[in-house]
Formats: structure tokens, C-alpha cells, sequence
């Protein structure tokens, strides 16, 4: 068969990458990019910029268009047929809940660093690059606010997103991971989310959770989620292939790089322990636990990325082993702090039923039945006495991941992890050796911090005096967006909805 | 022995000749299947082939296609007109 003869996807890419740029004449080329250099990252030649997937503006937009016809298609049909009750419960909503408010605002703020990051560089290969993540991440952040926007007809909690972000106590753990890096330099901004996050880390969010969406009956987000990650895989490439370029580049780049991925991969560790939350408890039916998926997508598939990046001088990132240890309880330690704050959040929590319970002892073994389920049991002991627990104050957050200081010591699952970090004589609270680290690394960044408790109490939150008016002041109404799951307004439309089905669903478990 | 190179798909009709492919072009891979999604792990290197792709499919495929169904990998990547290949350089 004759073929009509056209070019090869490398010619092409070649052609459609190089070339769009000039030096410029009438500034100079550092005043034009004033920010790729401060970092030191030594670039000798940009045009040793590859993206191994070939994608040009032209094949991007053509695919890109038909991930979206897909992906409209299905939230027609998922609206069209009531989707939101072929969920496997109602509390499932809740991790949807924690994605609306956590993640997709890092969507949109990926949107903006890459737009930022795409403008900082000189070389045009980086440049395309990052202009394509860029409106990625303004796809993501739009599409999965319009595959929620029909769960916010039907459950709490999902009405002011926007409002919530830039307010909530617990939503400061992703905002302030992102406003870290993008108030960095271009280099580690990419290294940040392209590298650390993406390619080491988020596979954990989209694969496992989003499977665990589909096996929830979630026809939504499963498929947004999935078409977010099909892109991911590319900003994932871009990851590895920055890291790989500034390697190759200098050898002056490699201690910057390493510092920047022993940075990111503990912030990345620390706000993902909120996805093995939704993992293990806010999932009804589960997939895999967080130690499963930990095991997978770090101990075999992240570290052999860093056997790969060995060659360069690049080791391990610093207290990887420790995120190793913690594998068998970050997320009981972090679901005890969600239930007990439940009246300063925008969504519920509970105590799980007892098979979930058997499912976290068949995953976690004995630290689980001797620590964590006899603390589950008594919590659901006193509700059902009437007197749910609630801590109704604020608790102290890290100067940095400003997760709650309330982790336990990598050798000592009984006793809290503290540390202590003075600059120019202040002193701040880490909730690790791994964030106590970034604060000395950089404290004049990191004591500017805006630590929502303190900026709580000290009145500027529209004046709160306590938790319930801080909760007003998110524009979340008590007992209905916040507090116990049992019993919430969510709980009995989710029963009475129930009821009304003539039958059981009959594709109940139907993935995308 | 070598690490695990990855790539993981939607688990639908149209990722079906794929994933096919990639086991008959891959004999040491394996498919992990988990709600939604398929995960092949193989050692050390990985290579998706238009031809095969195309004989499964019956149709001729451009590789870039790929990106409609994917979900997500782990290696480095090398891709022209006729084969994607994922391998780790250790």
C-alpha cells in the first residue's frame, strides 16, 4: 500500500519545537528571562531539551479535544441517570468532598505556576512543554468542577470551595504546599510538581484512588480522574526529563537538584498522607490500603526511578525510610485528627463499621489492633452514648506542612514527634526531622508562614471566638457541611433515597 | 534483577488491543487489574509496537492515540513512529 509520504514523529517534533524562539537584540537575553538563572542551575545548551513523548501543539490540541468529548459524554450520561445514587454510600461523598476542596484548587494553581514556570525559561522545548501542562491544568481543575457540580445538588459541604481555600485550617496543608513552590524559581517549581509530585508521587492518588472511585460506583470522578492522569503521564515525563537535563547539563546542578528532591519528596509524602486517608477510611469499599499502595508506587516503582537516576549522583531522598516506617499508621494518626476537628471541617467523619475494621486489621496486623482499633472503638462507644468527641479548639500545625504536630516518632508509634526550630529568635514547631529540615534550609521563607490557628485566635478570622463562630466565618453550617457523619442531613436523604429505589441498581458496579 | 518499568490503561474496549499487544510483544510483562484500570509491571524495558497494535486492532493506530486511554507510567521513555519503549538506563 502506498503510503503519501510525511515526515517522522522526531522530524516533527524537531520542526514544530526548535527554532519558534530568537536571541533577543534590543534587551539583553537575561533582563528578557531576569528569573533561570538565580537558582544556579547552569544550562549550557537548551536545545539538549527533549520531550520524549514528540507531542506538538498540533497532535496535543487533537487528542486533548477528544479526551474531552469522551469525558462529557459520560458526565451527560452520569447526570442524565442520577448517578450520584449508584455510589456505594453516601460517606464515600466525603472524599470527593476533601478532592473539590484540596486538590482542584492545586489544579488551578499548577495552571498558574506552569504559565509562570513556561514564561521564566529561554529554551523553546521547555517553553512548549510547560505552556501544554499549563492548560492541562486549567482542563483538570474546570473538569472536575463540573463533574462535581452535580454532587453539590444532592449532598453538603460542596458550596464554597473557593471561599473554603483560602480559609479552612485544614486546607492550608495543600495550598501552602503549592504557594511554596511557586514562589521558588522556575527550576524548582518544575523539579516540585513535575518531578517529586507527579512522577514520584501521584500515581498514588491517581491510580489507586480513582480505582477506588470506579469500585465505589463514582462514574464521575473516575473518569475525569483517569483523563486527568493520561495527561499526568506526560507532565510526569516532563518531570524526569527536567531532573534528567539539569543532571546532564552541569555537574554543579546535581547537589541543588538533590536538595530540591529531598524538599519536595517529604512535602509530597506529608500532604499525601490526606489521600491515604480518603484511602483507607473514606472509601467504603476498598481497593488497596495506603501500605499496599506505598509499597507499590514508592518502595518498587519510585525507588527504581532513583536506581535509574544513580548514575547522575543522585541518591535516595532523605528520610524516604522514615515515610517507610510510617506506612502503618500516617493515616490512622491522621483520620484521628480529621474526626476529633470535625466541627472546623467542610465534611464528615465517622468511626468505620466493623468490617472495615477486619479489612484494617487484615492490612495492618497487630499495630493496628493493639493502637488504633481499641481507640476507634471506644470513640464509637461514646457517640452512641450520646457523647460524640469532638476537640473543639485548634491545634498546633507544622511551620511548614502545616499538618497538625500530632505524628508519632518513626520508632515509637506511642509518643508524638516534635521539633522545635529557632530563627533570629523565634521559635516554630516541625512535626518532623523532615520538615524541621526545609525550615533550616530556608527559614527566612518558611517563618513567613501564615499559620491559620494563630492567625485564628488572634481575631483574623472575621473575629471568631471560638471554633463554632470559625466554622460561620467558612460559611459551613454546624451539623449539616460539618461534624458526625451518623444522623447528618447527607445520612438520611442517602436512607430515604435508598428506600425509594424500586430495585437494587443493576449496574450498580459499573466502571468507566 | 531488573526494575519494573510500568504503564497502566483504562480498562476498556478501546485500550483492549493494546494491552494485547504489549503481552504478546512483552513476555516477561504482566497485567495487574484493578477497578477501571489495567497496570502492566515488566523488567528492565518495555516496548508497544504499532504493527501489533494495529494487527490486534485492525486499523492502523498512531501511537500518539495511546494517550486517549492512558493512565500513567514509570521509566524512560523513547518514542518514533513505529515503537514506544519504556526502559530504566541501570
Amino acid at each position: 500500500m502506498a503510503k503519501a509520504k510525511r515526515l517522522g514523529l522526531k522530524e516533527r517534533y524537531s520542526l514544530m519545537t526548535r527554532g519558534l524562539d530568537w536571541e533577543t537584540t534590543y534587551q539583553p537575553m537575561d533582563e528578557v528571562f531576569p528569573y533561570d538563572k538565580y537558582e544556579g542551575i547552569k544550562i549550557i545548551d537548551w536545545d539538549k531539551w527533549e520531550d520524549p513523548f514528540r507531542l506538538t501543539m498540533e497532535s496535543y490540541w487533537k487528542y486533548q479535544s477528544e479526551k474531552e468529548r469522551k469525558l462529557y459524554a459520560i458526565l451527560d450520561a452520569f447526570q442524565q441517570n442520577n448517578g450520584q445514587l449508584n455510589i456505594s454510600d453516601a460517606r464515600y461523598m466525603n472524599a470527593v468532598k476533601l478532592w473539590l476542596q484540596g486538590i482542584t484548587p492545586l489544579e488551578y494553581a499548577a495552571h498558574r505556576g506552569f504559565a509562570h514556570a513556561g514564561r521564566a525559561f529561554r529554551g523553546a522545548g521547555a517553553r512548549v512543554a510547560c505552556q501544554m501542562q499549563s492548560i492541562d491544568e486549567l482542563r483538570h481543575a474546570q473538569t472536575q468542577l463540573h463533574a462535581f457540580s452535580h454532587y453539590n445538588k444532592f449532598f453538603n459541604g460542596m458550596h464554597g470551595f473557593a471561599h473554603l481555600r483560602d480559609r479552612a485550617w485544614y486546607l492550608s496543608i495543600p495550598k501552602s504546599f503549592f504557594e511554596d513552590a511557586m514562589s521558588a524559581g522556575p527550576f524548582e517549581f518544575v523539579t516540585s510538581i513535575s518531578f517529586a509530585f507527579e512522577y514520584v508521587l501521584t500515581n498514588l492518588l491517581f491510580m489507586p484512588f480513582v480505582s477506588g472511585a470506579a469500585y465505589n460506583g463514582d462514574m464521575a470522578t473516575t473518569t475525569f480522574g483517569f483523563s486527568a492522569q493520561s495527561d499526568e503521564s506526560r507532565h510526569m515525563t516532563l518531570g524526569l526529563e527536567v531532573v534528567k537535563f539539569m543532571l546532564e547539563q552541569h555537574e554543579d546542578n546535581v547537589p541543588i537538584v538533590q536538595a530540591w528532591l529531598d524538599k519536595w519528596f517529604w512535602r509530597g509524602y506529608r500532604l499525601l498522607g490526606l489521600v491515604g486517608t480518603m484511602m483507607d477510611y473514606m472509601l467504603p469499599k476498598k481497593v488497596m490500603s495506603w501500605k499496599e499502595a506505598w509499597e507499590i508506587y514508592w518502595e518498587e516503582n519510585g525507588i527504581a526511578l532513583f536506581h535509574d537516576l544513580s548514575r547522575y549522583g543522585i541518591r535516595l531522598p532523605k528520610y524516604h525510610e522514615v515515610a517507610t516506617k510510617e506506612k502503618t499508621r500516617v493515616t490512622h494518626e491522621l483520620w484521628a485528627t480529621l474526626y476529633q476537628y470535625g466541627n472546623a471541617l467542610g465534611l464528615h467523619t465517622w468511626v468505620p463499621e466493623d468490617e472495615e475494621l477486619d479489612w484494617m486489621s487484615e492490612k495492618y496486623g497487630d499495630l493496628f489492633d493493639t493502637m488504633y482499633r481499641p481507640r476507634l472503638l471506644f470513640l464509637r462507644e461514646q457517640e452512641q452514648a450520646g457523647n460524640r468527641y469532638f476537640n473543639n479548639r485548634l491545634p498546633m500545625v507544622c511551620q511548614v506542612c502545616q499538618i497538625p504536630v500530632f505524628y508519632t516518632e518513626p520508632d515509637d508509634p506511642q509518643k508524638q514527634c516534635v521539633r522545635i526550630v529557632e530563627w533570629a529568635d523565634t521559635k516554630h514547631h516541625c512535626c518532623s526531622d523532615g520538615c524541621a529540615d526545609i525550615f533550616n534550609r530556608e527559614p527566612e521563607k518558611f517563618v513567613q508562614s501564615l499559620i491559620p490557628p494563630q492567625q485564628i485566635y488572634r481575631g483574623d478570622a472575621g473575629g471568631a471566638r471560638d471554633i463554632f463562630e470559625y466554622a460561620e466565618w467558612l460559611h459551613l453550617k454546624k451539623d449539616i457541611d460539618t461534624g458526625e457523619y451518623n444522623g447528618s442531613p447527607d445520612h438520611q436523604n442517602w436512607e430515604a433515597w435508598q428506600s425509594q429505589q424500586p430495585t437494587p441498581q443493576a449496574n450498580s458496579d459499573e466502571a468507566a | 534483577m531488573a526494575d519494573n518499568v510500568f504503564i497502566a490503561f483504562q480498562n476498556n474496549a478501546e485500550a483492549q488491543p493494546i494491552i494485547e499487544a504489549i503481552l504478546e510483544d512483552n513476555p516477561a510483562a504482566v497485567a495487574n487489574e484493578s477497578p477501571g484500570m489495567v497496570k502492566i509491571d515488566c523488567p528492565g524495558r518495555l516496548v508497544v509496537r504499532r504493527e501489533t497494535v494495529e494487527e490486534k486492532m485492525g486499523r492502523d493506530f498512531d501511537l500518539q492515540e495511546m494517550h486517549i486511554n492512558l493512565i500513567s507510567l514509570g521509566g524512560n521513555i523513547d518514542e518514533d513512529d513505529d515503537e514506544f519503549v519504556i526502559a530504566w538506563n541501570t
